[in-house]
């Protein structure tokens, strides 16, 4: 963590669900306890959210369901577009672009070559119909590695990381348990060594087991690479395990951040109060 | 190395309709490398308040804490982004507390030596100082391999105390590092103590026993209701 400068910048990203008016602004957000506009109905998920990522770093990003969460993980991995805002990712091309302007096949590329992605729902991430080692030779092939040896060693190594018996690498993943779908949605992220992952509740709905051993396998990722991790999660534990640095989101406003510790033990915020105190 | 100006720390409970609380208010003092400050006073009067506020686990609500980095730079702890408070963290500034949450599924000497790599340094280089300091404090080589999660209080206690001192931090803040420790340890614990000091590790220490907060301290902050500057021993 020497470096100074962030990996990833984010500007006033704002994304909305809906045609907008001039009130949604100013009668949305955590004061108003929603992000529903009473005018027109429009879902205001993220307003001008502004952080910072840094190499080495795991950022915990916590709030209730419906704060946003998702959503900002979705828009920087460009499954969703910000109606505005900027991000920079100093990865790609010394971090001169705002991320969200370009082209989509250089959004492709920056997905394919310099981000993971795991998501909250197995459905999202992996295709249920093709088997487990197809799955992570896809991402593979995307990142462009096609040599037929290649991609079968790379898996292997992968699966084996990952904790996945080899017998499953021909297997189905819709006939496998949701936490072994987790790990292959982990394998298939890590394929292309991203910079940069972003996991989305990785472990919600996990038995405490299972949890445990992804927990550790996501440790044992930042201890041994300088890869840049961004947890979404609603559990305090999980942050706590995890996180350096957690950003609170309410109502898809950013109402707090700090080192993790403080966010926990001193939370300036009503609402992170509220959590911090619901939870521990 | 440290310079305290009217530090104070007010908690706002918002959930029992923004009730005031003062954890302590205008604290004064100045610290050099290699000089100990014991904080003494009553249960409450906001001790472990003060050492929290220090390494930024709460928020200070006035004042400011003057810390002159390794590069010669001076910055204000109270103030500084997060990013710097866990890069001073993991290079400059090491905390030891009465409670130690153990790392789950990771054993003794492995928590000992992650600290060390997570925070840069090449563990091989301590692996020596580190079973030298866990010798000295009694754990036994059959507790290596162990998770401390598994561990008495005061053996984990003891873990926590090996982990923060192998990084060699520049300033240290000891919250009752002894409390739980017997006689014996709670000596060795002091030699350590001691020797770091001696190498010019600035410390601000909490302990319960008066005898040896003197022992240790170059002068004391006395917390009580009306605070005093620090006075020499």
């Amino acid at each position: 963590m020497n470096n100074k400068k962030p990996i990833i910048e984010v500007r006033n990203l704002s994304r909305i669900y809906g045609e907008g008016c001039s009130l949604c602004g100013k009668n949305t957000g955590p004061e108003y306890e929603t992000n529903v506009c009473p005018e027109c109905g429009t879902v205001t998920a993220l307003k001008s959210i502004s952080f910072d990522l840094y190499p080495g770093e795991i950022l915990g990003i916590v709030g209730e369901s419906g704060s946003g969460k998702s959503t900002l993980l979705q828009c920087l991995y460009f499954d969703q577009n910000p109606v505005s805002g900027e991000a920079y990712l100093s990865e790609y091309e010394e971090g001169k672009y705002n991320l969200l302007n370009l082209p989509k096949s250089k959004k492709r590329y920056i997905r394919n070559h310099l981000m993971g992605m795991v998501y909250q729902n197995p459905v999202q991430g992996l295709r249920l119909n093709i088997t487990a080692g197809a799955n992570v030779a896809e991402k593979l092939l995307d990142a462009d590695v096609y040599h037929f040896q290649n991609i079968r060693n790379r898996i292997k190594e992968l699966l084996e990381r990952t904790e996945i018996p080899l017998l499953y690498m021909d297997t189905l993943p819709r006939k496998l348990s949701g936490g072994m779908q987790q790990r292959i949605q982990i394998a298939k992220a890590l394929a292309n060594n991203p910079p940069v992952l972003f996991l989305d509740e990785v472990t919600s709905g996990l038995d405490v087991s299972v949890q445990a051993r992804v927990l550790d396998l996501i440790k044992l990722l930042q201890d041994e690479s300088n890869i840049s991790i961004i947890v979404v999660s609603h559990d305090m534990g999980v942050i706590r395990l995890l996180t350096d640095r957690t950003l609170v989101l309410k109502n898809g406003h950013l109402i707090e951040g700090g080192v993790t510790d403080q966010i926990l033990e001193d939370p300036q915020h009503a609402y992170t109060q509220l959590l911090v105190h619901s939870t521990l | 190395m440290i310079r305290c100006e009217n530090l104070s720390k007010i908690f706002t409970m918002h959930l029992r309709d923004g009730m005031k609380i003062t954890g302590f208010e205008d604290i004064n003092f100045t610290l050099r490398s290699g000089q100990f400050l014991g904080v003494s006073g009553p249960s409450g009067i906001g001790k472990s308040s003060l050492l929290k506020c220090i390494f930024r686990t709460y928020l200070p609500t006035s004042g400011r804490i003057w810390y002159s980095r390794k590069d010669g730079s001076d910055i204000d702890l109270a103030s500084v982004s997060d990013h710097e408070v866990i890069n001073l963290r993991n290079r400059e500034i090491g905390y030891i507390s009465q409670f130690f949450h153990v790392i789950p599924r990771v054993s003794a000497f492995d928590t000992i030596m992650n600290g060390l790599k997570s925070r840069g340094f090449n563990p091989e280089d301590h692996k020596e100082f580190i079973e030298d300091m866990l010798r000295r404090l009694s754990i036994g080589e059959q507790l290596w391999e162990l998770f401390p999660s598994t561990f008495s209080g005061g053996e984990k206690q003891r873990i926590n105390i090996i982990s923060a001192m192998a990084r060699r931090p520049r300033l240290l803040l000891l919250d009752e590092p002894t409390a739980s420790l017997d006689a014996a340890t709670a000596s060795e614990v002091v030699s350590l103590i001691e020797e770091l000091k001696e190498q010019g590790t600035a410390m601000i220490g909490v302990f319960h026993d008066r005898a040896l907060l003197e022992r240790l301290s170059d002068s004391i902050l006395e917390l009580n209701l009306c605070p005093l500057e620090p006075v020499g021993v």
